[in-house]
């Protein structure tokens, strides 16, 4: 139970706490003496205890035996828990779709969302409207989302993907069973499309409408001014969405619950599923805490590696 | 050889007409001055020029061919926009080879003609930098250059200048001069600048809510304004408006009664005036001359000294007017002035604010930039 919320707490401020150490640090800037210190020091303070109390805790379960089903084994178990997690083939298999979902979901939501970006850009009829109606679905909880593609887009036997598929002649998919991964990318790039949607339409916005005109000038066509102008103006744009993305994306959990719940096998299990699952379903809190410092570990590597690119990005 | 012609242009934006029939000719190599007050079509009419912007009727003639449906980048013209418009992501050089990269010049060649322009403008040392590290002045002739490496038959400017300084204004207005006589190129330009105006153009195009008032070279249109609006808008500070009462009018000059009473004769065509009615007397601050037996008065309101002149404000009846003097008139705020003027320099406009024509031309009403030049100058041209 404990562990369970634990991960995600215990990771999202960790990840926050090296972005902003990161930033000070790579704009060589020292902010304010020791008066300053003393006023924030409350803030600092809060927000340290914040992150720390949930991370030591979790770090502190991942060196117990602690098995909600056996009460009797306790104590200090050393690197046990992480011995049995790193030779379980689960982890791989959760790490590599872990990967491969925010890997593909990243692909489809920036590539849609700035080829969306661009088209909403342009002036047609109704645009206010199109713009509030593609971007709605960010606001769709991703429990409800999940379930309304699972029973009415999906359904192998009343979807509206399935109908398409029959009235094309085409035989009916069952998506869940046999595209799983594939299904969940689906409806998790659907969710996060509208985000990069949103970030990049307003970047598109600050573009210098004379820089399109100057190049219109120098003989761009439309496509020209796309990949010259249009696409290194949202660079910066891509990689903040890129970063904000990954973060959330790497604990995708709700979307994976209430469609494939994991399966088949392990076909859709991600870390954080992986996590859950130990945790209670076998009720074993230790292996789980484990699990989840094994996921902060890959969340904060991955966001230092992204705070490099980003602050490199948004210096030059 | 470029010359531009538009026929009868319009353009309407929805229900609103911005551009109301304009006729124009752009002779070849010739430096022409859009100039008007904001909001006027100044951009809008380069922009239809340029082909960035389609016009509503009318016809765009570049050396004879229409090109109101060829694109933008086809007309052979080349644009230097007023926030420069430079691409924030690529270097100088590749800023100024950017149109010969996407027309598949290889990259040699690109950069021989980089280098030419750059010579010309003095960019040598900069082709590695990114627009964000170079001064205004400095991006400002990289957006000049990208224009000269297109080897355009017309130049474009829009306000270049005016996101600069004072000095550096002066600065780059002499070198756009200089870049005129030097690529024998026709250029048209859009300021809001006086001196701009006045100092870079063989002809000025004055324009006022989609129209054009008057076409003519700098000199004959300070000497010779068609109507009161173009009196008002060229010359700095702006001609002063007296109302006087016509006495008589005949071939020979006009005879007008001045708000103190006193009438004088001014050598303007009155033929077409007989018949009487309200006149206003236009003189330019430059015109007006303090004068202790002068038939007019009035009070310093105030008294703004340059140096070298002083421009005084004075209170005459209802109007405020503007003299120019020397730096040294010993005058104080609130002390009160007599002042003539000098008639041959007066304009005189009807109640329609046309102008009444001047029975002498100013001799110089019909030069040319080129003309400023001594005759050895032009050799070899
Ligand atoms: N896209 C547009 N839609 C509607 N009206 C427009 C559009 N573009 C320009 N206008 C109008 O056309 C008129 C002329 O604009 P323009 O930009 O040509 O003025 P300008 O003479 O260049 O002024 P300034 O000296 O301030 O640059 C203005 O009243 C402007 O509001
Ligand atoms: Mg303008």
């Amino acid at each position: 139970m404990s562990a369970g919320r634990v991960t995600p707490a215990g990771s999202f401020p960790a990840t926050f706490m090296v972005t902003d150490m990161n930033k000070t640090r790579t704009s060589g800037r020292t902010i304010g003496g020791l008066r300053t210190l003393s006023l924030q020091a409350p803030a600092v303070t809060l927000l340290f205890l914040w992150m720390i109390v949930p991370l030591a805790m979790t770090v502190w379960f991942s060196l117990q035996r602690y098995n909600l089903l056996m009460p009797g084994m306790t104590g200090f178990a050393g690197l046990e828990n992480y011995e049995y997690l790193f030779t379980d083939p689960a982890l791989w298999s959760a790490m590599g779709t872990t990967l491969l979902m925010v890997g593909w979901v990243l692909v489809i939501t920036v590539v849609g969302g700035t080829l969306l970006a661009v088209l909403f850009q342009q002036d047609f009829m109704g645009r206010g409207i199109a713009r509030v109606l593609a971007i709605s679905p960010f606001f769709v909880m991703p429990t409800v989302s999940a379930l309304v593609w699972k029973n009415m887009m999906m359904h192998p036997a009343n979807g509206v993907l399935s109908w398409v598929a029959e009235s094309l002649g085409l035989p009916a998919v069952d998506w869940f069973s046999s595209l799983p991964l594939t299904s969940v990318i689906i409806i998790v790039a659907w969710q996060w499309l509208p985000f990069a949607l949103l970030i990049l339409l307003t970047a598109m916005q600050s573009l210098d409408e004379d820089q399109v005109e100057a190049a219109r000038m120098d003989g761009a066509g439309p496509i020209a001014i796309f990949f010259f102008i249009t696409l290194p103006h949202l660079k910066r744009a891509i990689s903040v969405v890129i970063m904000i993305e990954m973060i959330f994306l790497l604990t995708i959990f709700a979307e994976i619950f209430v469609t494939t719940s994991g399966g088949p096998g392990l076909a859709t299990t991600n870390l954080a599923y992986l996590i859950y699952i130990r945790a209670l379903l076998d009720f074993d809190v230790g292996m789980a805490s484990a699990g989840g410092v094994v996921a902060i570990i890959l969340a904060n590597i991955v966001a230092i590696f992204l705070v490099r690119m980003v602050a490199k990005n948004l210096e030059s | 050889m470029a010359t531009l012609e538009l026929k009868q242009i319009t353009k309407s934006f929805d229900d609103t007409h911005v551009i109301k029939g304009v006729d124009l000719e752009v002779n070849d190599r010739e430096f022409v001055v859009f100039v008007g007050p904001s909001g006027c079509g100044k951009s809008t009419l380069m922009r239809m020029i340029a082909g960035l912007e389609s016009a509503t009727s009318g016809d765009i003639l570049i050396d004879g061919q229409r090109m109101n449906e060829v694109g933008p980048a086809d007309r052979g013209l080349a644009m230097v926009f007023q926030s420069y418009a430079l691409y924030p992501h690529m270097t100088v050089e590749d800023n100024m080879g950017f149109s010969m990269r996407l027309a598949g010049v290889s990259k040699d060649k690109r950069r021989e003609k980089v280098l030419e322009a750059a010579k010309i403008l003095q960019l040598e040392p900069l082709l590695d930098r990114k627009p964000k590290a170079l001064s205004g002045g400095q991006r400002q002739r990289v957006a000049i250059g990208r224009a000269i490496v297109r080897n355009p038959s017309i130049f474009l400017f829009d306000e270049p200048l005016s996101n600069l300084d004072a000095a550096l204004r002066v600065q780059m207005r002499i070198e756009l001069a200089r870049l005129h006589e030097e690529l024998d190129a026709t250029m048209i330009y859009v300021t809001h600048d006086q001196i701009e105006a006045m100092t870079m153009a063989d002809k000025i195009v004055v324009l006022q809510g989609g129209e054009v008032e008057q076409v003519g070279s700098p000199m004959g249109l300070y000497h010779h304004p068609r109507n009161r609006f173009v009196a008002g808008f060229i010359g700095s500070p702006k001609m002063n408006f007296i109302a006087v009462e016509q006495v008589s009018s005949d071939a020979e000059g006009v005879t007008i009664k001045l708000p103190g009473g006193e009438t004088r004769q001014v050598p303007i065509d009155g033929s077409g005036h007989a018949g009487g009615g309200a006149l206003e007397l236009g003189v330019r601050p430059e015109h007006l001359v303090l004068d202790e037996q002068g038939p007019m008065e009035g009070r310093i309101q105030v008294l703004e000294r340059l140096g070298g002149q002083t421009s005084l404000y004075v209170q005459m009846g209802d109007s405020l007017l503007t003299i120019m003097a020397d730096g040294d008139v010993a005058y104080r705020v609130n002390d009160s002035v007599r002042f003539g003027f000098s008639s041959d320099r007066a304009h005189l406009f009807d109640a329609e604010g046309l102008s009444l024509p001047k029975l002498h031309r100013h001799p110089l009403a019909g030069l040319r930039r080129q003309d400023n030049r001594a005759p050895s100058d032009t050799v070899g041209q």
